[in-house]
């Protein structure tokens, strides 16, 4: 099969890349460039766990072609912390054991990011709702949407 | 030197605390390996071939198309993975279950597998596999299976593989003197773990013999001495190295495709990564058992439990172990009965091999005894927080499954649940509240641990207990804590099986209890070395030093111009005073103490649609000594979300041709955010006597009572009794008819 030539933007570098018509952004993050931080916990786009920004909204890259990053912007979790500085909601997912495994943990983060950077200060039920496309089979979501309110707290003092 | 296990007490200055797990900051950039994140130079991608019936005999597989399609480096099928297990039936098993030999047992059972250059070319391998299939006839339901003109599951073994009997006392004698009598059966369906990482290795077997495996597993030991067996290596020679890992719950304790990937690489002569996709996860590994439960309890006017008996029959996939065995010693653990008979019956039927679930069999049980109970408590006029308390096993008790308590956290739960303000706020409509109590057995088991004293005074923690939760946080401050020393100070890892000793599976909630009993041990060994080149140093006698607060101590008058000596000015002395310095231990960790748990549930039923939200949820259990506070809380909501999502949504679907019809997230629903509440949690301390700090597991009793607790909870909103679990909307509508049906 042929490949297909990709000129994109991943965690703010220009990135090019060849992948084949059917592959997908989540393959091609994991096996073309090494970016393993996004996991396959389907591939049918039920568990959140690959989840990245494209372009500002979070989707869940098992259901996007490589092919469609063309001309984008793409956020993974490797590009969440500024250098050794973690992100807010980094920092309160740690603080408040909002993992355990942590298998879904990215996913949940890109997804948090995409909230708070468009919602500065959810509601617990906005919260909920906004995070129920990722699945945590660990912490029954308690702590997660705890850090989350947190992290926006944080977010917003930073902002002020 | 020989631990003192028993429990003295003592003032904690960091067992008790919140610190930052030490793999947080990788868990939370994307930089944590799981299993699907290793990969090898020259590596191949490994695809599986699986059933598409519930039970047929193979009757030629021809896999020489497969074999020559180009990048195609390998095909096994049961032929390249001889039996090699000796009469051992349970290994056997094992292998059978990883690929099919004669028969295959159940929808997605293994025939085949290819590892190719990509994982395009292995899917196209697979669909040149020809193979010919004898459809036999099948059966997926417990209680069809039960039933004597059922086809067999299994060749020609019966159904009703094996049968267990638990109790004392005479229950026919305790029921004549009953005034009330509840008699009921129940019914659970199949679910599955549903971690959220696949089962995923890499493999690597070299031609002189050797091998390496990267794998997702809860024991990496065990998983060696499984494959090792199975493939006809030497122990040594197999090197087994533990992912972080995504999830488990039990579901990642059995060995599924790990041996047929070391087989691919030994025939291809190349490393070979073998990744599930969900649907196999769920047709081909993991789920607990579906149950078929008849309870039937009496009791006096007062409220004094006369007799109870439980029958208990437990779907096992096609191969009997002992999982109706553990319902049925879980069944009654929570009371203390003077007459009481439980029976256990395994039941085979063509769906996968059920595997551990957290507490496995104890939530079906619980649901079936708890929801009599409740009835019981109704019947009489009790309210059943009292009724329970007045029946409530406590230290001296004979359980129900045989041993005697020591002290126990159930009674205290239910005080505190009694106490709680949840159970004074009000109800609105639909809503209805439910509680119900809940036991596990906890494990401690084969475990090693290495302590290493660095050159600059911090420590190194070797444990072989893989990691499912937070452990490496509470291992680190327990080492902190024996030592003297500060948490930062020290940092944990989980060993691969070339570098440590031999360590049981993380189960039975075993992780922390066990290992860090040996913490315990390994650091009180180091400490002995300690005072000893202390004496060196000094020149004086060992007996004369103690160990404080993290630091050698001169006693007496004598040495008072001495100032302590800190570990790492005792570390810095180590190549004069004898050289590396280190703590060791191998134990098998007695005593662990059994777990008990209450929760309380409020729920609201939409009468028109069956749909059920849960409102308020509270966990109280007993921990012994909480270690890290918050990842014991973790555990209670984990265990209490899962079974909220078995409560109300969660079972595996079968069709008339005995074939899987939900094997994905879309169609199996676990609970996701929106579906649930805050998840309040108390934990209670009950040291348990046999721990040198009074820790027991606090892994799995929290998934045993919300069956039961939301069944009791739906119950009183709806005001018909719940016997059928999930009590999805169709289920709770249907029970709603046949009442107003009468």
């Amino acid at each position: 099969m042929a490949s297909l030539p990709v000129s994109t933007t991943i965690n703010s570098d220009d990135v090019e890349y060849l992948c084949h018509a059917d592959e997908s952004l989540l393959d091609v993050l994991r096996d073309r460039l090494g970016l393993m931080g996004a996991k396959e916990g389907c591939g049918t786009g039920d568990c959140g766990a690959c989840s990245v920004i494209m372009d500002g909204r979070v989707v869940c890259s098992c259901l996007v072609l490589g092919a469609e990053a063309e001309g984008r912007n793409i956020e993974t979790i490797e590009g969440m912390a500024d250098g050794n500085t973690l992100h807010p909601l980094q920092q309160k997912f740690i603080e408040h054991a909002a993992l355990q495994c942590g298998i879904c943990t990215p996913g949940f983060l890109m997804a948090a990011k995409a909230l708070l950077d468009t919602n500065p200060d959810p509601s617990e039920e906005e919260i909920r709702f906004w995070l129920a496309g990722n699945l945590c089979r660990c912490t029954g979501y308690d702590k997660i949407v705890r850090a989350v309110a947190d992290a926006a707290i944080v977010m917003r003092e930073e902002r002020a | 030197m020989s631990l003192d296990t028993t429990y003295q007490g003592r003032n904690f200055r960091s067992v008790g605390t919140r610190p930052l797990r030490p793999d947080g900051v990788d868990k939370v950039t994307g930089r944590a390996r799981y299993g699907a994140d290793f990969n090898m130079p020259g590596q191949l991608v490994a695809r599986i071939l699986r059933s598409p019936h519930a039970h047929a005999r193979i009757v030629r597989i021809d896999t020489s198309r497969a074999e020559a399609l180009k990048g195609v480096k390998a095909v096994v099928t049961a032929a390249d993975l001889p039996d090699l297990t000796e009469g051992d039936q349970g290994l056997f098993n094992t292998l059978e279950n990883c690929m099919a030999r004669t028969e295959v047992l159940y929808d997605g059972h293994a025939v085949a597998a290819v590892a190719a250059i990509d994982a395009r070319v292995a899917k196209q391998a697979l669909k040149l596999i020809e193979v010919e299939y004898e459809v036999l006839p099948h059966v997926t339901d417990v209680d069809m299976a039960a039933r004597p003109d059922a086809p067999k599951a299994n060749g020609t073994a019966p159904n009703i593989a094996k049968q267990t009997e638990f109790g004392h006392g005479d229950v026919d004698a305790g029921f004549a003197r009953a005034d009330v009598i509840v008699e009921r059966s129940f019914l659970t369906e199949q679910t599955h773990q549903g971690y959220i990482e696949p089962h995923a290795c890499v493999a690597s077997c070299n031609s002189d013999g050797t091998a390496e495996m990267w794998v997702c597993t809860q024991g990496h030991f065990v998983y060696r001495q499984t494959c090792a067996s199975l493939l006809g290596l030497d122990v040594s020679k197999l090197r087994v190295t533990s992912s972080e890992i995504g999830g488990g719950f039990g579901g990642k304790t059995h060995v599924w495709a790990e041996p047929v990937a070391l087989a691919l690489s030994r025939k291809a002569g190349r490393p070979v990564k073998l990744v599930m996709s969900r649907e196999e996860v769920f047709r081909a590994s993991g789920p607990t058992s579906a149950t078929s439960i008849d309870v039937k309890i009496g009791a006096t006017k007062d409220g004094r439990i006369t007799a109870a008996t439980a029958h208990l029959r437990y779907s096992n996939g096609p191969y009997a172990d002992g999982w109706a065995e553990m319902g049925a010693m879980t069944s009654f653990a929570c009371y203390d009965l003077e007459n009481v008979k439980t029976v256990g019956s395994e039941i085979l039927v063509n769906r996968p091999k059920v595997a551990a679930y957290r507490a496995p069999s104890a939530p079906m049980a619980a649901f079936a005894v708890e929801s009599a109970v409740d009835e019981l408590a109704q019947k009489l006029g009790i309210d059943p927080v009292e009724f329970r308390i007045q029946n409530a096993a406590s230290e001296g008790t004979r359980s129900s499954y045989g041993p005697v308590y020591g002290p126990i956290g159930i009674g205290p739960t239910l005080e505190a649940a009694k106490a709680h303000d949840h159970m004074k706020a009000p109800l609105g409509p639909n809503q209805g509240r439910g509680m119900a109590c809940g036991f596990w057995f906890n494990f401690g088991g084969q475990t090693c641990t290495d302590l290493n004293i660095n050159a600059d005074g911090t420590v190194t923690l070797a444990v072989g207990t893989v990691d499912v939760g937070g452990s490496r946080a509470s291992l680190s401050l327990i080492a902190a804590e024996e030592l003297g020393i500060d948490y930062k100070d020290v940092k944990a890892v989980v060993a691969d099986t070339a570098t440590l000793g031999y360590n049981d599976m993380t189960d039975g909630s075993r992780g922390t209890f066990s290992s860090s009993m040996a913490t315990i041990s390994a650091a009180r060994n180091a400490i002995e070395v300690m005072r000893q080149r202390a004496a060196l140093i000094w020149d004086i006698p060992v007996e004369d030093i103690d160990w404080e607060d993290g630091h050698a101590v001169a006693r007496g008058e004598n040495y008072g111009n001495l100032p302590p000596l800190s570990v790492a000015d005792i570390a810095a002395e180590a190549g004069t005073t004898g050289g590396p310095i280190a703590g060791h231990s191998e134990i098998v960790a007695d005593g662990a103490g059994v777990s008990f748990a209450t929760h309380i549930c409020d729920v609201e039923v939409d009468p028109e649609t069956g749909s059920t939200r849960i409102k308020r949820y509270t966990v109280i259990q007993d921990a012994g000594k909480a270690v890290h506070p918050s990842y014991v809380e973790g555990q209670y909501q984990g265990g209490a979300a899962q079974g909220i999502g078995w409560a109300l949504n969660e079972e595996y679907v079968y069709g008339e041709d005995g074939r899987l019809q939900n094997p994905g997230f879309l169609d199996y629903r676990i609970p996701v955010c929106s579906d649930l509440p805050m998840i309040d949690t108390q934990i209670l301390e009950i040291p348990n006597p046999n721990h040198p700090y009074g820790v027991r597991g606090v892994g799995e009793t929290s998934i045993v009572p919300p069956l039961a607790a939301i069944a009791n909870a739906i119950s009183n909103a709806v005001g018909v009794r719940m016997t059928h679990i999930p009590m999805s909307p169709p289920r709770i509508l249907a029970a709603l008819d046949r009442e107003k049906a009468g």
